[in-house]
């Protein structure tokens, strides 16, 4: 731009302002953007760091007081495990297989539909999600309130996450290798077994670790499936269980200091735990030595 | 694609076998979709048949009382004003940052300012109510004062029972956080599709860096910033736990945004399922489908823009 100023002469003083003004508006938002990001992290963090210790991680809310300082997070890191878990056996397969689907066989219009509609599903509410599983599990099966109803319900939030990102993982395998395998004579559902999937395999696995780190911080699904609860529970299938993100909603509804602290403290946790997800999948990220995902 | 050879039967079948299989899975999707409304619409049906169309204007929420009155008057007025103000709030922000990201940093700080903002979207949603309720809420108060002061004149700044801050308004705040990632992503990848040859055409005449962006990078993602701000809508419509912290629920429609108060569907399902009876979580579940059947408009019309926009640049790529 410089030489091209250079050689047409003359810029006015207004177009360089307004250039300026605009460029300095733009910096600005992404100033704001960043800033909104480091305040709330930062706050959690903070406030997070004073209130966690220990005895708060190994310790369930069992015969708690509602004055008592004591009491801590065990059972919902169990029960987060747990219906976390649960949605990833159910979601991963599927939604793997799907992804394929699409990619590998989707040139008509009925692959068209599954990918729309699979972007429409990334946008249903998880509130609605887990009256889904409210509905069909609990009220027309009868099956009461569980960790596993609450899997469900991640899953059904994690299926289109699942699906999107492996499809544009499975989409950069580059062309040549399959046509290499077919020139092998080997049958499409081979190449795509042992050529596609090997070669998009860091990628896949990145993929499915964020769709993973998406649903272990969703509440408003679990709030109506899980439904919490303040013991530690191993059994997903044994009725209502608690939850990290559940757990930080409950404590922070109360109006006593030691549950806010119990709050902020559990929000670090589950903060460092969402985090932590995401640093592992941008590391097997770098892993890749196809380069499948760069 | 490829050309697949030309192979014996039993691989023949070895495909058509997989080929179902992944189909299948394929197909799930949109039976889950299908599932979804079906078992949403009977259990909501009793609701329906208990409240009627009164469901659709009542204000309170008392499904349990005898007589029941409950419907989504307030709660949908509530949802849509918070949702369009979060969307007036983070539209600039997210397309500013998005253009700043695509047209004025170096490809590195780019990357790593695009990475910044998506973590915007992997901060859980109970942390932004928990934030939101204990850091931002206090902070808004001044805010606000300032804004009923100044420009109080104006109904929807002014307050008549004084500020205590958990308002729609902070509501409208905390909802523009969360979907100012969504629609820097999806307007991020709008204008990359926007063509080289007009920036470079651009640039070769002398225009300088906004004169390129005004013209020959907006004009071409209109409709894919317009998809990009209604699937943030979708999001903001929906989102239930940080709306539910924030706010200090109530059932009345005012326009005045800063006073305390006001109430969103996502909301109040939060707020009321715990304590809510058969007749009540039955209520509630309507209030959710009124809230599914919105939300999948908005994104099927999004969706439909972003798709229209994307193909049109694969087409003339």
């Amino acid at each position: 731009m410089s030489v091209a100023q250079g050689l047409l002469g003359h810029r006015s003083p207004r177009r360089t302002w307004t250039d300026r003004v605009a460029v300095a508006a733009l910096a600005a938002s992404v100033i704001v953007a960043v800033g909104v990001l480091t305040l709330v992290l930062g706050y959690t963090i903070a406030r997070g760091a004073r209130a966690i210790s220990f005895d708060f991680l190994t310790h369930s809310m069992k015969g708690v007081g509602p004055l008592d300082a004591t009491g801590g997070v065990y059972h919902s890191i169990i029960g987060t495990v747990e219906q976390v878990l649960i949605a990833s056996l159910l979601s991963i397969p599927l939604g793997l297989l799907a992804a394929i689907y699409i990619v590998e066989y989707g040139t008509n219009r009925f692959a068209f539909a599954v990918r729309f509609f699979v972007d429409v599903m990334t946008g249903i509410p998880s509130i609605v999600a887990g009256l889904f599983v409210f509905s069909f599990w609990v009220l027309g099966l009868h099956q009461g309130f569980s960790g596993f109803a609450a899997g469900m319900a991640l899953s059904v939030l994690m299926l289109p996450v699942v699906i999107r990102a492996s499809e544009e993982m499975l989409r950069l395998v580059p062309d040549h290798l399959r046509e290499a395998s077919y020139a092998l004579g080997i049958p499409r559902w081979r190449t795509i077994i042992s050529v596609v999937l090997p070669t998009a395999s860091a990628g896949l696995t990145t993929a499915v670790v964020l769709a993973i780190a998406r649903v272990t911080g969703e509440t408003a699904p679990l709030l109506v499936t899980a439904f919490g609860f303040e013991s530690i529970k191993t059994n997903p299938f044994d009725g209502p269980q608690s939850a990290l993100p559940l757990y930080v909603w409950s404590q922070a509804a109360s109006a006593f200091d030691v549950a806010v602290r119990r709050a902020w403290a559990a929000a670090l946790t589950l903060v460092v735990v969402v985090l932590a997800l995401i640093a592992l999948a941008r590391l097997l990220t770098r892993r890749d030595r196809l380069g499948v995902t760069q | 694609m490829a050309r697949e050879p030309r192979l014996s039967a039993t691989s023949r079948r070895g495909d058509a076998v997989f080929r179902a299989v992944a189909g299948s899975a394929g197909g799930l999707v949109l039976v889950l979709i299908a599932a979804i409304a079906i078992f949403l619409i009977v259990q909501a049906a009793p609701a329906f048949r208990r409240a009627g169309l009164s469901f659709f204007t009542e204000r309170q929420w008392f499904p349990d009382a005898t007589p029941a009155r409950f419907g989504v008057g307030a709660l949908a007025f509530g949802t849509l004003v918070s949702s369009l103000l979060a969307l007036a709030i983070s539209l600039p922000i997210a397309v500013g940052s998005a253009l700043f990201t695509t047209e004025i940093a170096p490809p590195r700080l780019g990357r790593w300012i695009g990475h910044l903002v998506d973590l915007l979207a992997a901060v859980p949603s109970v942390i932004y109510g928990l934030w939101g309720f204990l850091f931002l809420v206090p902070r808004l108060v001044p805010a606000e004062r300032w804004l009923d002061n100044t420009i109080g004149f104006i109904p929807i700044f002014h307050s008549r029972h004084g500020i205590y801050g958990r308002s729609l308004f902070a509501a409208g705040v905390i909802l523009a956080i969360m979907i100012l990632p969504i629609i820097a992503a999806i307007s991020r990848e709008v204008f990359r599709q926007a063509p080289a040859t007009h920036r470079e055409a651009a640039m070769a005449l002398g225009a300088t860096r906004w004169e390129t962006i005004r013209y020959a990078v907006l004009p071409f993602s209109r409709s894919g910033i317009i998809g990009a701000a209604m699937l943030g809508l979708g999001r903001a419509l929906g989102e239930t736990i940080a709306v539910a912290l924030v706010l200090a629920a109530s059932y009345d429609v005012k326009i005045h945004l800063v006073e305390p108060g006001g109430n969103t569907v996502a909301a109040n399902i939060a707020n009321k399922f715990g304590e809510a009876g058969l007749g009540g979580r039955e209520a509630l579940i309507a209030s959710g489908l009124v809230l599914f059947a919105i939300t999948l408009l908005v994104n099927i019309a999004a969706r439909a823009v972003v798709y229209r926009t994307t193909r049109l640049a694969e087409a003339k790529a």
